[in-house]
């Protein structure tokens, strides 16, 4: 075990784990949106930030992606973590103000007045959903585009993404809720891909309980059974 | 043939020098970027054809840029027992002439650059002299290289070889001494013995960060792992800098060579070069350089019969200034997005796919066979404390001399802008240097006797960087120009990190407003607390530094912001929208001329003829948009601005 402290409290992390990871399981409040434990730390969106002292050395940094070690001291919330975070969160809801979530963030961190021109995107460029798409699903249907104050998130060329199977991992850990899905008789679709794909239905129960080509993708890596995906998972029991 | 011994090497190099002093006339055009853009090709064609067609006894040769850029195109003649003759800004029609001139033992004075009476070879610490037995009529009085007041204060020690040697040929690299460094390390020094040596000679990364290369060298060196990578950092991309250009085009075998020492020392038996695809010539250059190096045996398995075996491999970069961080640039030949990444575990642990590896700047790999001929010793004693060697800066912008140009660290501003850069054109007043690229800082006046160091420039709110230098006059806006690198890092920001991104952003949309008279007072705090939070929020080097030429204008020219703000004016009459146009009526000769030019339609008065009264001029606010054509067009300055 690694022995270090946050906010003059010793703590214990696992080799390979992060000090976000640490200091969320030991009951500290650490705002963040771009990091879910499930997926590899990208440290975009900047709101975890934390001071480090190591070596007599003090730096500001983001605590998601920084590996736990030996006897380091971390401050969650000195005068510096908390002017650079509330700056940070003025600036995301700049740019996103209709979202509920960083409304809410906001104000809890004292953030009455947005000092900049409010724009109307809805992504907050966390990139949750590629990575998501990437390392857990394996399907690589979305990534970022274009750079700078240009950066977009979605599928190749803005079109249909023919590698999507629509299973709706993105829609579930988009910590802004836009990504959205829809299902209507026998289709699903995810609405910010416009992804449309035709459902299967249950042999027992009749219900359209998931997307054909997701299922053959799933049946084809796992080396499935043809006959596998004919019940649902409700009534397979 | 394959070189394995000492002798091999030394036969070579006389074969090179054979070439570089052959018994005839040479004729070189320097064939650089600088001199391409400005028509060396046409000069060597024709002098190329000349020879061809009237049967001249004369052999004619490419080489690199000499540094003063401004001069180019620059043709240099070089015949045994003469003086070399330099010659600048030669057309084909001039060239023509001054070759028949030479024939005839005579040279065109007023066409002259310089002339030379040796050329220093530093890596073997020593002069080449021409020994001149007689003068071409008409050169007395010309000036000597180091007599020219843009050369006299430059000690060229990456910039060694540019402009000397024709940078296809690897024997007349070698002929001035290029190799015998790599033999040396090889057959007599221990890999620690090298790391040593450099980490003595105090040598610090000329990428920009300023980190010392013998302390990054150890750490790869002593990092856990079988396969090493060396890598060379080829990615120039600030606006206006092109040090590393010119090095690749006029001298690639100095960074090849100071990366086979590299190698050795870290235990590294593969390496890249990551090139931005925008140097073409560049990349020509190295890759005949790398493939003459393997077929001499420099490259490839037991170099110089050591046993040791090294390769390298070039690596376009597709244009993304990001793709210049360390990480993204792994990432990018990795192939995958150029976006850095945090580097809590070093690079030199785990960098490219994820293995142990060593990236330095073009100019530090290029001072690596100096360092190793000459010792820690010697280079240790040219430059300040912390600082060591000398450094090439591109001087640009509102300075009479422009130019690439390599000097001692610990010289002055003062002595680079006004002795070496000779002064602001046009009797014009100077205003600020801006050092580093476009996150860089500007620095004003008062600051002028500042040495020029890593740590020094860093106090002043600038920075080394890669040794890019803008020069701005008195008719530069300083707001203007902070919008202006502001728009060019929001652009260029990979976009990852929130603070970076968005912070360039909002400092650009806030400097627009100021630019155009909606700026508040309340913004200037507001751009430095975003400031502060994009350097200290972001992630790499590029946010880190991003705020830096919005930080330092404020810091020192925060008046003229508060012009802007409260006055709605800009002293240097640079921000169109904040310019007021007016025509004064006892000036006006009421000729109509400006009314006819306006595009807006915005000037009104009756034009004065031989039988009507005219009555004078006026520029209807409202409707003007500013674009300046009336007052360029007033002869009788009769029309004034605000």
């Amino acid at each position: 075990m690694i022995s270090f402290t946050i906010d003059g409290q010793m703590v214990e992390g696992r080799e390979g784990q992060n000090i976000l990871e640490v200091a969320l399981d030991s009951g500290f409040d650490i705002p963040h949106l771009c990091y879910n434990e499930n997926v590899k730390p990208y440290g975009a969106c900047r709101l975890c930030l934390v001071e480090v002292s190591r070596k007599g050395r003090s730096r500001l940094t983001t605590s998601c992606n920084y590996p736990v070690l030996e006897g380091i001291e971390v401050f969650t919330t000195t005068e510096k973590v908390l002017r650079a975070r509330k700056m940070v969160m003025e600036l995301l809801l700049a740019m996103c103000p209709g979202s509920p979530l960083l409304q809410r963030m906001a104000k809890d961190m004292g953030i009455n007045e947005v000092r900049f021109k409010k724009e109307d995107k809805d992504c907050i460029l966390c990139g949750l959903c590629a990575r998501v798409c990437d390392e857990i699903v394996g399907a690589h249907a979305i990534q970022f585009a274009f750079r700078g104050d240009r950066r977009e998130m979605g599928p190749p060329f803005m079109e249909e993404p023919k590698d999507c199977i629509a299973c709706g991992a993105c829609v579930v850990v988009c910590p802004v809720n836009v990504i959205g899905m829809k299902e209507e008789g026998d289709e699903r679709t995810i609405l910010r891909w416009k992804r449309t794909l035709k459902m299967r239905q249950c042999k027992v129960c009749g219900n359209y309980f998931a997307p054909w080509f997701q299922l053959e993708k799933f049946r084809e890596k796992a080396k499935l059974p043809k006959d596998y995906f004919d019940v649902c998972f409700t009534c397979r029991g | 043939m394959k070189i394995r011994t000492k002798t091999d090497l030394e036969k070579i190099k006389e074969r090179g020098i054979e070439i570089l002093y052959p018994k005839g006339i040479k004729i070189s055009v320097g064939m650089a970027t600088c001199g391409i853009s400005t028509g060396a090709q046409k000069v060597y064609e024709t002098i190329q054809n000349e020879v061809e067609k009237s049967r001249l006894p004369i052999i004619i040769n490419q080489t690199g840029c000499i540094g003063f850029c401004q001069r180019e195109p620059v043709v240099d003649i070089l015949e045994p027992g003469k003086p070399r003759v330099f010659y600048q800004e030669v057309t084909p029609e001039k060239a023509m002439r001054l070759v028949h001139e030479w024939i005839e033992n005579r040279v065109i004075k007023d066409w002259l650059f310089f002339k030379m009476e040796d050329e220093e070879w530093i890596v073997d610490n020593k002069f080449w002299n021409y020994s001149i037995k007689q003068l071409p009529k008409g050169l007395d009085g010309a000036y000597i290289y180091r007599q020219i007041p843009f050369y006299n204060k430059q000690l060229k020690i990456a910039l060694r070889n540019c402009g000397f040697i024709n940078p296809d040929h690897i024997e007349e690299y070698i002929a001035r001494g290029g190799y015998f460094p790599l033999y040396k390390a090889l057959h007599e020094m221990k890999p620690e013995d090298i790391i040593e040596e450099v980490k003595r000679s105090g040598l610090r990364g000329r990428g920009g960060a300023g980190f010392p290369t013998g302390q990054k060298w150890e750490s790869c060196r002593r990092a856990k792992g079988d396969i090493k990578y060396v890598l060379c950092n080829a990615d120039e991309g600030d606006p206006g800098a092109y040090m590393d250009r010119s090095v690749l085009e006029g001298d690639p075998h100095s960074v090849i060579e100071g990366m086979i020492i590299g190698a050795y020392a870290i235990g590294a038996h593969e390496g890249f070069i990551y090139v931005r695809d925008e140097y073409p010539l560049a990349i020509k250059k190295l890759q005949t350089a790398i493939h003459q190096a393997e077929e001499f045996g420099l490259l490839g398995e037991d170099i110089l019969g050591s046993g040791f075996s090294f390769k390298i491999n070039l690596f376009r970069g597709g244009g993304a200034f990001v793709c210049g961080e360390s990480t993204a640039l792994m990432a990018s030949i990795e192939g995958k997005v150029g976006e850095p990444r945090a580097k809590h575990i070093h690079t030199t642990e785990s960098g490219l796919w994820d293995r142990p590896s060593n990236l330095n700047n073009v100019e530090t790999w290029n001072n690596i066979p100096v360092i190793i001929s000459r010792g820690s010793e010697w280079y240790s004693k040219i430059g300040t404390d912390k600082s060591k060697g000398t450094k090439v800066f591109s001087i640009v912008g509102k300075v009479n001399n422009t130019g690439l140009i390599e000097v001692p660290m610990g010289i002055t501003l003062r002595e680079i802008v006004y002795e070496i850069g000779g002064g602001i054109p046009e009797g014009k007043k100077f205003k600020a240097v801006q050092t580093g690229g476009p996150s860089g800082g500007c620095i004003p006046e008062s600051l002028l006797d500042l040495p020029v160091d890593f740590d020094r420039l860093t106090e002043v709110g600038s920075m080394m960087g890669s040794g890019g230098m803008i020069v701005m006059d008195e008719s530069t806006c300083m707001v203007d120009v902070a919008k202006y690198f502001m728009n060019f890092l929001k652009d260029e920001s990979c976009g990852k990190c929130t603070s970076c991104r968005e912070g360039t952003k909002r400092m650009h949309e806030i400097l627009t407003e100021i630019t155009e008279g909606r700026g508040k007072l309340e913004y200037l705090d507001l751009l430095e607390e975003l400031g502060w939070v994009t350097a200290e929020a972001s992630l790499c080097a590029l946010g880190g530094t991003a705020p830096n030429p919005v930080l330092s204008t404020l810091r020192y020219f925060r008046d003229e912001y508060k012009e802007h703000i409260i006055n709605r004016r800009c002293p240097a009459k640079v921000c169109r929208a904040l310019l007021k146009y007016r025509i004064l009526p006892e000036a006006c000769t009421m000729c109509g001329r400006c009314a006819k030019v306006c595009p807006a339609d915005a000037i009104s008065g009756k034009r004065k003829t031989k039988k009507e009264e005219g009555i004078p001029f006026k520029i209807e606010e409202e409707k003007c948009i500013k674009c300046g054509m009336c007052f360029e067009s007033c002869k009788f300055n009769a029309i004034e601005v605000q």
